[in-house]
């Protein structure tokens, strides 16, 4: 039997359209299962372990702490509290004696000690504020943060109790009362909970840096500790840095070059 | 039997007086909330339905996944991409939370917590 003329180009019509529709919906699988891969892998991030690294020798004025403590605050709507006792923050100022209380008989030179310290929270590799956490409100992620849920915190102040480095506040006074300023993309806290640094993770998920290190202007590092590559690894290897209190085995991960 | 007749004529007037209420109302649903939705979008991060009955577990699913399990980006049935954020996200499409999520929640009588920390578009203190 022999096949005419015109159902043969009909065959063929047919073979061209089934391919070209198959290559599109290939092609749109294939982006698909390309997303799908993207979802799945944002959740873990292998090998990453984040540190921040401050050069205490660019600190000079006033206004060089200011506008990083500013930048902070103002992003996270951390309320400013005048009583003293009782106030918020996540990245403060403080002497050499009261950052490094163990290492003033060292033989560190005056001008070092006479310097001004940005603290915040060291994110310690070793972190006691998790361990005694009741309800697994603080916990450490795989990249090292450790964490604050809001959610889930029931203002029991262990955590506060556990931290060697008065890292975290309790919220005594309603924190909108004491905002200025709000920053719409961010969510205040509430009375009774406690609060602390976050490391910005939610810039860092997204690719950015964190607020304090880009107000910095240059005079803070961060990045991959487990990178040898990374810019805080190189400050780190080429300067002489401390940590606070290390004797408490905490394995801080923010360093101070001195 | 005494006064049947009056009994039973009380017996109804009893029953009528004490169902006012449903028969002022028949046929009209009053107690439906009217959310204003959003004008320059049609569509919700999934579909309406799915959004009136399930938003809370989405919600509870974002929080979740944004803060104890490190992810960022939700993609909904379309394959569409959404950063998980009530503030970023939702409120960015429901400009107002009075005229949006409370005008449910005031008919249903739930007072989620979310506002107490989390911003809502009209306080924001410039
Ligand atoms: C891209 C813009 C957009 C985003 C983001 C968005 N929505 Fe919507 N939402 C809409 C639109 C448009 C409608 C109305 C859909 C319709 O008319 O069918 C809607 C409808 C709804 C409804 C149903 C209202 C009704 O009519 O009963 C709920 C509930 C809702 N959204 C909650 C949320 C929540 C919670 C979030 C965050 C997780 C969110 N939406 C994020 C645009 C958005
Ligand atoms: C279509 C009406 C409708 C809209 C619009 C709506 N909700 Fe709801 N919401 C409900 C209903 C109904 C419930 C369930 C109440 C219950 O189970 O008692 C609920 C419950 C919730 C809950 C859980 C409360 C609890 O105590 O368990 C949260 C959280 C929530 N909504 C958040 C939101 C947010 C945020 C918005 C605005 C972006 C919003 N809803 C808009 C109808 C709505
Ligand atoms: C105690 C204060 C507080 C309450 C109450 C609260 N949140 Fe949050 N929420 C936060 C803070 C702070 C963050 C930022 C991440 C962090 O530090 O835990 C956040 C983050 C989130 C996120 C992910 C990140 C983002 O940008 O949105 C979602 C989603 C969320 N909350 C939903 C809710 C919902 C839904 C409710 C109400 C049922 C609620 N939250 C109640 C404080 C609160």
């Amino acid at each position: 039997m022999s096949i005419k003329r015109r159902d043969f180009l009909k065959i063929v019509g047919y073979g061209i359209a089934g391919s070209i529709i198959s290559l599109g919906g290939g092609f749109i699988v294939g982006r698909g299962s390309e997303i799908l891969a993207m979802i799945d892998k944002q959740g873990e991030k292998k090998g990453v372990k984040w540190a921040m690294a401050i050069d205490t020798r660019a600190f000079k004025s006033e206004e060089d702490f200011e506008a990083v403590i500013k930048a902070c605050h103002q992003a996270h709507n951390v309320p400013n509290i005048p009583d003293k006792n009782r106030e918020v923050k996540w990245i403060w100022v403080d002497t050499f004696e009261r950052a490094f209380p163990t290492a003033e008989t060292e033989f560190i030179s005056e001008e070092v000690k006479r310097r001004k310290f940005l603290l915040l929270c060291n994110h310690c590799d070793n972190p006691p504020c998790v361990r005694v956490c009741p309800v697994q409100a603080t916990f450490k992620r795989e990249d090292g943060i450790v964490m604050q849920d809001m959610h889930r915190c029931i203002g029991c102040k262990f955590c506060m109790a556990a931290c060697p480095y008065g890292s975290r506040n309790y919220n005594f006074y309603p924190p909108r009362e004491y905002l200025a300023s709000m920053n719409p993309e961010f969510p205040t806290r509430t009375l009774g909970v406690v609060e602390k640094c976050i490391f910005c993770y939610h810039r860092l998920d997204e690719g950015k840096m964190p607020y304090c290190v880009e107000a910095s202007q240059g005079k803070m590092f961060f990045g991959n500790l487990n990178d040898p590559e990374s810019e805080v690894r190189k400050v780190i290897s080429e300067n002489i840095v401390i940590v606070r209190k290390p004797e408490l085995s905490t394995k801080p991960k923010v360093f101070y070059i001195i | 039997m005494y006064n049947t007749g009056k009994v039973i004529v009380g017996i109804i007037v009893f029953i009528i007086f004490f169902t006012i209420p449903f028969w002022l109302n028949l046929g009209k649903v009053k107690a439906l909330p009217k959310p204003e939705l959003p004008k320059d979008e049609t569509k919700c991060v999934e579909d309406t339905d799915y959004m009136r009955a399930y938003h809370m577990q989405l919600l509870h699913e974002w929080r979740t996944r944004k803060i104890r399990k490190m992810q960022v980006y939700y993609m909904n049935h379309e394959g569409k991409l959404y950063i998980m954020s009530l503030q970023r996200t939702c409120m960015k499409c429901h400009t107002s939370k009075e005229k949006f999520c409370d005008r449910c929640h005031q008919v249903v009588v739930t007072h989620p917590d979310c506002w107490r920390c989390h911003i809502a578009p009209e306080e924001v203190k410039k």
